[in-house]
């Protein structure tokens, strides 16, 4: 019985952490390449969710609903990016989160005038609703499965990227030296729109992904940024691999922690305040492991010695 | 005789502006840009259809976006009194805007009747004679929904809010009335999204039912995991996870849920179907609890405003504690302390058609009054 139930709540922090994995990805590429802090992204996790929601609405679709939530992050990063983000490369990081903060206001209040200010409707295909029996008697929602062997799919298409294609190579370059790739011919302010869309095509994703399970709404991005900058800094920034290890350990410590510290503080309090002291302890449980892991590694799990 | 000249021009000053606002100036701060909109946008839309089916001359309402936060409300209030001299006001949805804001309106001489918001320090300790509260105290709908589990048969609840204080009124309101035993009692993360870990504890409990306040794109996110982890247990929760503005957001997954209410688009009186027509007409869409809020509480202004004008507060305080409208929910007085003794129903979701709502299928608790009354010495 109770090994089940670990079993499961195992399988759910993985779960959580592709998909603080799929926002963190983008994250950490835009800030490792170009250098810049964009509070902005959970908004484009906001849209991804909002064109599913929109799509499926309209044709019924799950499928064509992430491939419209894709395609719609992806144009309003590009945009972003051409319009706003490419004027803050050079600035400090002070101007940048002025500036993407503002975006958020946009964004959101924009969302809000199209799609009003009511949650949206947008649900899991009949095909992957319901539980699974897997090996061990563990019942389990083939959804959350599907979202970790897609993310999975992902992460692996994203290290193919990266290491293997000439655009990877760019970026990697891009990521060390700026300077060098443009003098070798490499046109960086199509790279730079390009990195900046991919990102926001991640984020997007997630945004889909995830709103089918929980709600789409306004603001629904913020929560979501900040776990990601979280998963980010434990990372190392700028590192794809970092951006894996670290959302993988944020899940992981995040639903674990916030199953068992409650029981575990059971054993010497009485139930009514271990529930509530447990609880406030577990919620600052992935703050407490990332000032654990920037006191043995200050620059994250994977950050170059910046 | 230049003195003298002095002397009555200052005193003609204030009769002056007294007489420019001698109209009754309503001042609404209630939440409309973020992701907390669609209740402030419901009770706004409610409360401006009375105001505009009443269509008398000398009402004017001023309407601002706290944006859900404290500090933006408390300054909206200041100026609202000091620059725009209100004489009452209302709209805020939050308990802790209601704390930061509503101390300092009353002890300004300002009336402030709440649409949403009940926090219990108001209704106890800190009641005020120029606070009333025209929805419920926090507690009501969790004590009804308690009632309504030891009626179903409930013997084994699992119960779990957010980790805040309004989220430990409601556990605590659920406890005060349900009479089984509790297999869990969780306190989740404010604004938490992911309930697959809840969820794996509610399988493994042993649990006949759960109870939850979650509100919300809270409550959406908890209901539709919910559906898709297997899990079968009833679900019982207040209304603010299965009304209007968030139902159609939840699909399938609220079908067949029991909720608590005071209000419904079912309760059988003349006001009641008079307004949800109206909203229905005006707004294309089903009104909401807090839209039925919104709507009751100008329609308690306007009565009020029938018999004494604010500015003589003891008559204004007296006309509003008599209660004497139409109120959309029948059966609704104000009990010592200015909160509701009203019923609250047991409602269970339904599909009329496409959308998604709600019909009565029972009353939980009738002329309930709240637990803080007794120490509210007014």
């Amino acid at each position: 019985m109770t090994y089940i139930l670990v079993l499961e709540q195992i399988l759910n922090g993985l779960q959580f952490g592709i998909m603080l994995f799929l926002m963190a990805a983008g994250l950490t590429l835009v800030f490792g390449v170009m250098g810049l802090i964009n509070l902005a992204h959970g908004s484009l996790y906001m849209v991804g969710a909002f064109a599913a929601a929109a799509v499926a609405g309209w044709t019924g679709s799950f499928l064509l609903a992430l491939i419209a939530s894709l395609a719609a992050a992806a144009a309003a990063g590009a945009l972003m990016e051409l319009v706003v983000i490419r004027r803050l490369y050079r600035r400090d990081h002070l101007d940048q989160v002025l500036a993407t903060f503002a975006l958020i206001l946009i964004f959101s209040e924009g969302t809000r005038w199209l799609f009003g200010s009511f949650p949206l409707f947008l649900d899991v295909p009949s095909y992957l609703s319901g539980p699974v029996t897997l090996p061990g008697g563990i019942e389990y929602p083939l959804y959350r499965l599907a979202i970790i062997l897609t993310g999975l799919a992902i992460a692996a298409g994203l290290f193919l990227l990266i290491a293997r294609t000439r655009i990877g190579i760019q970026i990697r370059a891009g990521e060390a030296d700026r300077e060098m790739i443009a003098a070798l011919g490499v046109d960086i302010s199509k790279l730079y729109t390009l990195v900046f869309a991919l990102g926001a095509a991640l984020a997007g994703l997630a945004g889909a992904l995830v709103g089918a399970i929980q709600s789409v709404q306004v603001g629904m991005g913020e929560p979501v940024l900040i776990l990601a900058f979280v998963v980010i800094v434990i990372g190392g920034i700028g590192s794809i691999k970092g951006a894996l290890a670290g959302a993988l350990l944020v899940g992981m410590t995040d639903t674990l922690g916030g199953v068992f510290l409650p029981r575990l503080f059971t054993l010497f309090m009485e139930p009514a305040s271990a529930a509530s002291a447990g609880a406030s302890l577990a919620s600052m449980l992935i703050y407490i492991l990332m000032a654990g892991v920037l006191l043995v590694r200050p620059s994250g799990l994977y950050g170059g010695s910046a | 005789m230049k003195t003298i000249r002095m002397l009555a021009m200052a005193a003609a000053v204030p009769a002056l502006a007294a007489a420019a606002q001698a109209d009754t100036k309503i001042g609404m701060i209630t939440t409309l840009s973020g992701g907390g909109a669609g209740l402030g946008v419901d009770v706004r839309d409610g409360f401006m259809l009375a105001i505009e089916q009443d269509g008398r001359d000398g009402v004017e309402v001023v309407i601002e976006d706290d944006q859900r936060k404290p500090d933006a409300a408390v300054q909206i209030a200041d100026r609202m009194i000091q620059s725009e001299k209100v004489d009452i006001l209302t709209g805020i949805i939050w308990s802790n805007l209601a704390m930061a804001v509503v101390p300092a309106v009353t002890a300004q001489g300002v009336f402030y009747l709440s649409p949403n918001a009940g926090p219990s320090a108001l209704a106890g300790k800190r009641c005020h004679p120029n606070y009333f509260n025209v929805a419920w105290q926090n507690d009501n709908l969790h004590e009804a929904a308690g009632a309504y589990a030891n009626d179903a048969g409930l013997k084994n609840s699992f119960i779990l809010a957010p980790n805040y204080p309004a989220g430990k009124d409601a556990l605590t309101g659920y406890k005060r009335m349900y009479e089984g035993e509790l297999s869990g009692e969780i306190y989740t993360k404010l604004g938490q999204t992911d309930y697959a870990a809840e969820i794996a504890q509610i399988r493994a409990s042993g649990a006949d039912s759960v109870y939850f306040f979650l509100p919300g794109g809270m409550g959406i996110s908890f209901l539709k995991q919910y559906a898709g982890s297997g899990v079968d247990l009833p679900v019982v929760g207040p209304a603010f996870s299965f009304d209007q503005g968030i139902l159609q957001a939840v699909g399938d997954a609220a079908l067949g849920v029991k909720n608590t209410s005071q209000w419904n688009k079912d309760i059988d009186n003349p006001a009641n179907a008079a307004f949800v027509a109206a909203f229905q007409e005006k707004y294309g869409r089903l009104p909401s609890l807090y839209a039925s809020q919104g709507f009751d509480t100008a329609n308690l202004i306007l009565s009020a405003l029938d018999k004494a004008e604010p500015a003589d507060q003891d008559a204004f305080r007296a006309a509003l504690k008599a209660a004497e409208f139409d109120s959309v929910r029948g059966d609704f007085r104000f009990g010592d302390n200015h909160h509701p003794v009203q019923d609250i129903y047991v409602r269970e979701v339904i599909k009329e058609g496409d959308v998604f709502t709600n019909k009565i299928i029972a009353t939980g608790l009738t002329d309930h009054a709240d637990a803080y009354a007794g120490e509210c010495k007014m």
